[in-house]
């Protein structure tokens, strides 16, 4: 859409187009305006000539591929990158931001993917952290306790002051992040892919505060990509490629496949196809795993589990009921503490135990939850990350030596066929977006062409067109006649993937159904572990 | 997910740039810190820098300082890499000296020093090894904080050395704690080498151990960046859940890494005991475990950038003996506070000039 940049050349065209433009606040000037904003890092640029307006109290999505430029625009804006050309303006005036101490005392606020709080300490001292009122902490304590249950009423966000931040779940711990934003006065809250880690309850309840929020006059930007959200929460959509944002929208008046399709530049199939399963011998088999952890709370409680190869098992469950853990035991990284377990053959109990390096050799795989703690090591270049767990074996060591050329060779060919953007082996981990992140991981296991394949959150922070493309090789793989194990929060994705659906609760496994019989509901009610 | 830095600095200015700013930093307070004792700066920098490589003999003691802190600064990187602080570097190259004249000890009266010399820098290396692979393994399996146990040993070492050496080691008859000089064993000392070759040099402490050193640092990083163990070590130095999740037992590599290191600092024994005292002394180490901290530090723990912090550290070394000696109001504490500094600015304020170089290399660029 290049009237975008001709608006940022044109004032008067601009003034104009905003006398007609719905503002919930009219007359008043938009609460965020950037104009122009170019960020490049080395040779890629993540933000060209970005332009775009977010009236005040209202909720923004911004949505767009991996890698578009999403969080790098929402970094700049929150001062923890500067822009090597543009303007921002909050409230109608020119700002420079040169740390996020600039943007907080601007009123804008950001909560990050990755949470910044300190386990051991308690909401409220997480609230205060850096914000303490003065050397006595008991005063500055006693005014945010004061502060926070005002807080709490007005925008309905309760958490109880006093628990440790430690032995909150997700989605409350992502609250305390919102109020600590909110503590420090801000009126414009930056929500970089909030739902990513929440289950569908806490994603429920996250979008009812931000629309409490929005009643009082907050302005929410917020970035996701399950459009779902977009349509339910969004007042406008912004949607950003490859750098540029190429079309703005009023929520009403588009849809879920219109968006897609501006986002990707092609139609997408928002449903997955497959054949009819075909299951084969059982190629992994848990008899009453139990694990109990240090403190001696039962983590995992007899659990018994069996994959086919050629079938896709999914493991539907609210996160923390003992899919982390199942998925460290099968693969390798954790020891029962009880029970046994057979892959292809190979028995594994507590005298007989086993690590991930000779999973490996068994032909299993494993795409771990949290990509970015266990998936890969941030400062490796993405050559060095692409043979993660694989670095002895030929060629990527040949005669005892790594061999750098083999590395960066099979490193660009899998981000050719998994489309990891940009394709480029020298570059930093850490340095990709997000999804481009979890794509490398996927490949990089999927490449091995494994027998027995653990994937947990497959598509977390991945956009639709990935997606897609994901579902599509991990039915290739079942096809092919893998095993294939699912771990996600998303209802929709275990219900198009799985051929068969077990249910965690509590560290066992409470029911277990063909995906031909389930549907969200029944599905919702066994996770509430209603009818048990 | 933005995490990361604000801005950084490009690789060059990162690696070359910013450590000369730093050292030309420390060297403007040391001006300052010389000229209230009254002490004209510039001719105490002139000393310093013809005191280190005025001569073929100054160049010679600096190059021989420079091998000790090579060393010890390799053996402080490599455990850094795998996310270990080594502190011990003292304790294991005073044992390793001791494993050095132990072995030359043993086997000189019936051996030649071509044969015995190769043996007592395998012992070095061996002795250093064992003597970081205790705490090492405290740590991998009983979780014993690895700083803490790396420091005790060191001193466990020293008091094991006064021990040896006064029980046990001394020479029959002798009043220092002391053993008999070795017979015939020796490290090559490079004048007389370079004079086999026709090139004459003066007379200095500096011997073979320095092409010991260089060797050491080509194969610290053919080993880090160019074996899949390297790869496995810093995978766990910067990820240990990811260390895990990719099937390397973390023990075993704690294990690996330490020795490593313990053997690297080793090799000062080598330096010291082999090419110098030529017999077992006490006290050989004189702090170079310690200021390997801050060379690796100074070096980005990179093998190139410590044997470049090296050099500086065995010129400052050398050009401060040299300073105290002409100049009676420098004292040796005064160099050692030179030293401090140096480190000071390299190492704990390393990033103090980073934003002002960030800003002038952004304006540079506009510009
Ligand atoms: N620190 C960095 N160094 C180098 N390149 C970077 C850095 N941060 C981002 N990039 C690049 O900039 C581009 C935009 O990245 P950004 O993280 O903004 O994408 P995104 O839209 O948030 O994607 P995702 O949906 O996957 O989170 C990507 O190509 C990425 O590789
Ligand atoms: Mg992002």
């Amino acid at each position: 859409m290049g009237n975008r940049h001709h608006a940022a050349a044109h004032p008067s065209r601009r003034a104009l187009r905003a006398l007609f433009r719905v503002r919930p606040e009219s007359g008043a000037a938009p609460a965020i305006e950037l104009r122009g904003i170019d960020k490049s890092f080395g040779t890629v640029r993540a933000n060209r000539g970005v332009s775009l307006s977010v009236a005040k109290g209202s909720i923004t999505g911004i949505v767009g591929e991996n890698g578009a430029g999403k969080s790098t625009l929402m970094s700049i804006l929150y001062g923890l990158y500067e822009a090597d050309a543009g303007e921002i303006l909050v409230d109608g005036q020119a700002v420079r931001m040169r740390g996020p101490a600039d943007a907080i005392a601007r009123g804008i606020g950001m909560v990050h993917q990755h949470f910044m709080l300190v386990a051991p300490f308690t909401v409220l001292e997480n609230l205060v952290l850096g914000a303490e009122g003065g050397a006595v902490l008991r005063r500055g304590l006693a005014a945010a306790r004061a502060e926070l249950a005002r807080l709490a009423s007005e925008y309905g966000l309760s958490v109880d002051p006093d628990a440790v931040v430690g032995d909150l779940s997700v989605g409350e711990q992502q609250r305390v992040e919102i109020l600590k934003v909110l503590f420090r006065g801000a009126r414009v809250l930056i929500l970089d892919e909030p739902s990513a880690v929440l289950t569908p309850q806490e994603t429920d309840q996250l979008f009812r505060i931000l629309a409490t929020l929005k009643e009082r006059g907050v302005t929410v930007l917020l970035i996701t990509h399950k459009l779902r959200e977009i349509m339910a929460a969004t007042d406008t959509v912004f949607v950003m490629r490859q750098g540029e944002v190429v079309a703005e929208r009023r929520t009403a008046d588009t849809n879920p496949e219109e968006l897609a399709e501006l986002m990707v530049g092609r139609k997408v199939r928002l449903t997955l196809e497959k054949d009819a399963v075909a299951t084969g011998d059982v190629l992994l088999k848990a008899e009453k795993l139990d694990l109990t952890d240090s403190r001696g709370v039962k983590l995992l409680d007899g659990v018994d589990l069996e994959l086919r190869a050629g079938e896709i098992v999914g493991i539907a469950g609210v996160s923390g009921n003992g899919q982390t853990e199942l998925l460290q035991i099968l693969s390798g990284i954790r020891r029962p503490t009880g029970g046994r377990l057979q892959v292809r053959g190979r028995v594994i109990d507590t005298s007989h135990p086993t690590d991930p390096a000779e999973m490996r050799t068994l032909g299993l795989c494993h795409v771990p939850e949290d990509r970015q703690r266990q998936g890969m090591v941030a400062p490796f270049r993405a050559a060095e990350t692409s043979i993660l767990g694989y670095h002895k074996l030929k060629p990527f060591t040949r005669r005892g030596l790594l061999d750098h050329v083999a590395t960066t060779a099979h490193c660009g060919l899998l981000m050719e066929r998994f489309d990891v953007r940009p394709p480029i082996p020298a570059l930093r981990s850490s340095s990709f977006s997000g999804g481009n992140q979890q794509k490398l991981v996927l490949a990089r296991e999927m490449d091995r062409t494994p027998r027995i394949l653990l994937v947990g959150q497959p598509t977390r922070g991945v956009d639709i067109g990935a997606i897609e493309f994901i579902h599509r090789q991990l039915v290739a793989a079942r096809d092919a006649g893998c095993a294939v194990l699912v771990v996600s929060v998303e209802l929709d994705e275990i219900l198009s993937l799985s051929d068969r659906i077990v249910v965690m609760f509590g560290g066992r496994i409470v029911g277990e159904l063909p995906a031909a019989k389930a549907d969200e509901r029944t599905l919702g009610l066994m996770m509430a572990n209603a009818h048990a | 997910m933005s995490a990361a830095p604000r801005r950084a600095l490009p690789p060059w200015a990162e690696i070359g740039l910013l450590p000369l700013v730093n050292v030309a930093l420390a060297l403007i307070t040391v001006g300052i810190i010389v000229m209230a004792i009254g002490v004209d700066p510039l001719r105490a920098l002139n000393l310093l820098v013809v005191g280190a490589l005025g001569s073929s003999e100054a160049i010679g003691y600096t190059l021989y300082y420079a091998t000790n802190f090579a060393f010890t600064g390799l053996a402080v990187a490599v455990a850094f890499h795998a996310g270990l602080f080594n502190i011990g570097g003292e304790g294991q190259a005073y044992i390793g000296g001791l494993g050095a004249g132990l072995c030359v000890l043993a086997l000189d009266r019936f051996l030649p020093g071509v044969i015995v010399v190769p043996l007592a820098i395998l012992a070095a290396a061996a002795f250093g090894a064992a003597w970081a692979a205790v705490p090492a393994w405290l740590q991998a399996h009983r979780g014993s904080h690895i700083v803490i146990t790396t420091i005790m040993f060191n001193f466990v070492a020293a008091a094991l050395m006064v021990y040896l050496m006064v029980n046990v080691l001394i020479a029959p008859g002798s009043m220092t704690p002391q053993s008999r000089g070795f017979e015939g064993t020796r490290m090559p000392a490079m004048h007389e080498v370079l004079a086999a070759l026709g090139i004459t040099v003066a007379q200095s402490a500096l011997n073979l151990s320095i092409l010991l050193a260089i060797v050491c640092c080509v194969g610290v990083w053919a080993f880090l960046w160019h074996t899949p163990w390297g790869y496995a070590l810093r995978t766990m130095g910067h990820n240990p859940d990811a260390a895990t999740y990719a099937g390397n037992d973390l023990k075993k590599l704690t294990m690996i890494a330490m020795c490593l290191s313990g053997a690297l600092a080793g090799f000062v024994g080598v330096n010291e005991i082999l090419g110098v005292h030529q017999r077992l002394v006490l006290d050989f180490t004189a702090g170079y475990g310690f200021a390997g901290i801050a060379v690796s530090l100074m070096g980005r723990n990179h093998p190139l950038g410590i044997a470049l912090a090296a050099l500086l550290f065995g010129a400052l070394q050398q050009g401060g003996a040299e300073l105290a000696f002409e100049i009676p109001a420098m004292t040796r504490e005064m160099v050692v506070v030179i030293q401090g500094l140096v480190i000071l600015f390299s190492g704990a304020l390393a990033n103090l000039p980073r934003p002002w170089l960030q800003a002038l290399l952004a304006r540079v660029r506009r510009a």
